[in-house]
């Protein structure tokens, strides 16, 4: 099956720095694949790159065989990649309802009210749409946040770090939304919590100085020798 | 009552109130309330871009004076009759915002106060610069006889307030749909938040322009206005003095809310009226009535109502 | 022209480079600076050297004391936000304008020259007053440079300028620094407008044009950065001039006006500010 999402040989250097250095990776449709590494690595302005938020240099980004290597974010985002942000990032003096509907009209739907009550309850926060989100608990925000990103009903949905920050119950219930969103939505999922990783993703993107370390599932993750000396410093990934 | 009963009663209240208070007014301040209703209208303009969207322009008094001299241009160059001329006068407001737009909304915060404010310096210096077309600081009286839609004499009182009343209810009722419509939701996210904007499907720049040339038509239709039923146009009304005014009006009757520009309008023109039979110092009550604002209400009247429990305020 | 341009200019570009804020009001200092240049030589029963030179010290002294007052009472209050700040001094500007009408009248008055000496050259006369005000212009500005770079006060502004926050941690009085910032750049004006005031006449309305001036000349060489300022107000200066030669003085403002607006839209970071 040709892959939904194909980014081929990626650069990106910040005068001397290189960021992203030549790093490639295939999205199947309906899988959740995760992409580590450690600090500085280039995780996010390699998905940056994907969603349009830093410019590519050199390289090629495919969308469902389209070209989208030079298309500014926001088209990006009609196209279906939506992006939510590491740091939360929802309109804190808006309503929830606010902020789902900004999703929900952008990916022009109609019966409003009916999709934000939906995407809403999805996530669990129905009963708060009429409260500001700046007055959410920090969890909910992240909630919020994924709700939003979701009601864009984006065939690739970049998650940058979404439980960073949770507890420990609240990880729980996240895992089990992002395992019900396969096989509807390609999830591509930037992570430092391996548990969560191990459980959710089907595939496994290893980068390091901006470069692809390894790709595999996650058992061969577990077992490749030069990620775990790169990456997870000697000691096994399995505990 | 539900929120948008609410919302709508009061709206329809205040235009009925203004329908009512011209036969209660004593002739001047029937006059009074025309003009500020005008004004308002320029005020409304300025919320738009202000207020909802985030965009402070410095520029403003540009599109006023274009709709003043596309408004009065059109009668005496074109020879055109009021109605067609006072369109004229919006289009050319939104026109020019268009254009503004398009280079000024490139930058952003402070630069886009200062770009915009060069333009309409540039703007006025034109204005002086053809001086003998636009008649240049002493401007010029549109004649009597061209100042009538049909058979109503605009320069007459009840005509002239009803006329004021109308574009002052349509700009209103426009804006109270505007804002409340999914596009005003994303004017608002623009205000709060671009980039969350961008990622979420929008083009800030898109928005933006679309944004300024509404706020601009809405000028242009204000100075058109203001041209027609006054019976002026002059360049001095494309000085800064002009762009500072309807941000005053905004920030005083409460930025991002529909009543707010013509609330802050209302009190600001009876305060300096006020303050004139004391002192003549016009410039001191504006200056530090911003000071004051800044400082003390960055809100204004109504954004500190809707603070106070009145959340459904539009 | 040019010297004293670059005196005002360098006024705004300090406060914004230290600062991160417009100074709308700053052409009412330079205005300030020359009424009260008025009000000295008027009063004082000096001869007009002593008289002058009175003003120099003096009325940079009393404008720096306002600034330094609007900074605290008004600035500060806005933690600095750029754009109350520039509503704010948009404020100020028309209080200003409105006290100096009322105080010192709609009328322009000249001030005495210091000194009336012409220097005879076989085909033309020279003020020999305007090249004094070119001499002395340049020793401030040298002054402010040399302010700048050697002595502490300038070390704890520069740093203030880098970082507000780190310049905090480090024991600096950030509050003090801006305060002071907003008062030097605004005695730098009122100075150039003491320079100034014996060859164009003091009027409550003069603060318009050098502002003006002073934003092309602070965008072109790019906000915040000196030397540019310094280069861009020279080329202004003298360039006015020259187009105003082939030009009618409006349309000139009008070129140079639309130049500036499109060299913020294009070049954001100045003609001579480094690429960011």
């Amino acid at each position: 099956m040709a892959p939904l999402m194909v980014a081929q040989d990626l650069h990106r250097h910040f005068g001397g720095l290189r960021a992203v250095d030549g790093a490639s990776l295939s999205l199947q449709a309906g899988e959740i694949h995760a992409l580590i590494g450690p600090n500085g690595a280039g995780k996010t302005t390699f998905v940056g790159l994907l969603s349009g938020r830093v410019p590519v240099q050199s390289g090629r980004i495919e969308l469902a065989g389209e070209d989208i290597t030079h298309l500014p974010a926001h088209q990006r985002v009609k196209k279906g990649i939506a992006y939510t942000f590491q740091i939360t990032s929802v309109f804190p003096r808006l309503t929830v309802f606010d902020n789902v509907a900004l999703a929900v009209q952008s990916a022009g739907a109609a019966g409003l009210d009916q999709q934000v009550a939906t995407h809403l309850s999805r996530v669990g926060l129905a009963d708060h749409e009429a409260m500001l989100a700046g007055s959410l608990s920090y969890g909910h925000q992240r909630l919020l946040e994924l709700a939003m990103g979701l009601a864009l009903r984006p065939r690739v949905l970049i998650l940058d770090e979404p439980t960073q920050g949770l507890a420990a119950s609240e990880i729980e219930g996240f895992k089990a939304l992002v395992n019900g969103l396969a096989p509807d939505t390609t999830v591509l999922l930037i992570e430092h919590n391996m548990d969560v990783v191990m459980d959710l993703a089907h595939r496994i993107t290893v980068l390091n100085f901006g470069q692809v370390l390894a790709v595999g599932t996650p058992q061969d993750i577990r077992q490749n020798r030069a990620v775990q000396d790169a990456y997870l410093g000697g000691h096994d990934a399995a505990d | 009552m539900t929120a948008s009963q609410k919302i709508w009663a009061l709206h329809l209240g205040l235009i009925a109130v203004l329908f009512a208070a011209q036969y209660v007014l004593p002739p001047y301040h029937a006059t009074n309330l025309a003009r500020i209703m005008v004004l308002s209208i320029f005020a409304m303009g300025y919320n738009i871009a202000f207020g909802y969207t985030g965009l402070l322009s410095l520029g403003h008094a540009l599109f006023f004076a274009a709709g003043m001299y596309g408004m009065g241009l059109s009668l005496t160059l074109l020879g055109w009759t009021a109605l067609p001329a006072l369109i004229a006068g919006l289009v050319a407001g939104g026109l020019l915002a268009g254009a503004v737009g398009v280079l000024a909304l490139r930058t952003a915060g402070v630069s886009f106060m200062i770009v915009t404010l060069m333009f309409a310096q540039a703007g006025y210096l034109a204005l002086l610069y053809f001086g003998t077309i636009t008649g240049g600081d002493e401007g010029f009286n549109p004649d009597r006889s061209l100042r009538m839609i049909g058979s109503l004499d605009l320069s007459a009182d009840t005509p002239r307030y009803l006329v004021a009343l109308g574009l002052f209810a349509l700009a209103l009722l426009l804006c109270l749909w505007l804002v409340r419509s999914p596009f005003g939701r994303v004017m608002v996210a623009m205000r709060e938040n671009e980039e969350r904007s961008r990622m979420l499907g929008y083009n800030p720049f898109a928005i933006k322009l679309i944004t300024l040339v509404l706020s601009g038509f809405y000028a242009g239709l204000a100075g058109a206005a203001y041209g027609l039923l006054f019976g002026y146009v002059g360049a001095t009304f494309a000085t800064i003095q002009y762009s500072i005014l309807p941000m005053l009006y905004v920030l005083l009757g409460g930025a991002g809310t529909v009543i707010g520009p013509f609330l802050g309008a209302l009190a600001m023109f009876y305060l300096i009226d006020l303050a004139s039979g004391i002192t003549d110092a016009y410039f001191f009550v504006v200056g530090a009535a911003l000071v004051a604002l800044v400082l003390f209400a960055p809100k204004g009247i109504l954004g500190a109502l809707r603070e106070r429990g009145v959340r459904w305020l539009p | 022209m040019a010297a004293v341009l670059a005196l005002t200019a360098v006024g705004l570009s300090l406060v914004f480079g230290v600062m991160r804020v417009v100074n709308v009001a700053h052409g009412e200092f330079f205005m300030l600076g020359a009424v009260l240049a008025w009000f000295v030589t008027y009063y004082l029963p000096l001869p007009p050297a002593f008289a002058w030179l009175a003003a120099l010290i003096i009325a940079p002294l009393i404008v720096a004391g306002i600034a330094a007052l609007a900074d605290v009472l008004v600035l500060k209050r806005l933690h600095h936000d750029p754009e109350a700040t520039i509503v704010a001094t948009i404020g100020l500007l028309y209080m200003l304008q409105q006290a100096a009408l009322t105080f010192y009248g709609p009328d322009a008055r000249p001030v005495a020259a210091p000194f009336e000496w012409r220097i005879q050259l076989p085909w033309f006369g020279y003020s020999g007053y305007k090249l004094f005000v070119v001499l002395a212009a340049g020793l401030i500005l040298w002054g402010v440079w040399a302010f700048m770079t050697r002595t502490k006060a300038g070390l704890v502004m520069r740093a203030t300028q880098v970082d507000r926050d780190i310049a905090r941690s480090f024991g600096i009085n950030v509050d003090r620094v801006y305060a002071g910032t907003f008062a030097f750049g605004a005695a730098l004006a009122a100075m150039a407008a003491v320079l100034i005031v014996p060859i164009q006449q003091a009027h409550y309305l003069m603060g318009h044009d050098p502002l003006l001036l002073s934003f092309i000349v602070v965008i072109i060489g790019g906000l915040g950065s000196l030397r540019g300022t310094l280069i861009a107000a020279l080329v202004i200066g003298l360039s006015d001039g020259i187009i105003s030669m082939f030009f009618s003085p409006t349309l000139a403002k009008i070129i140079a006006t639309l130049l500036v607006a499109l060299v913020l839209v294009f070049r954001p970071q100045g003609l001579f500010g480094a690429k960011a």
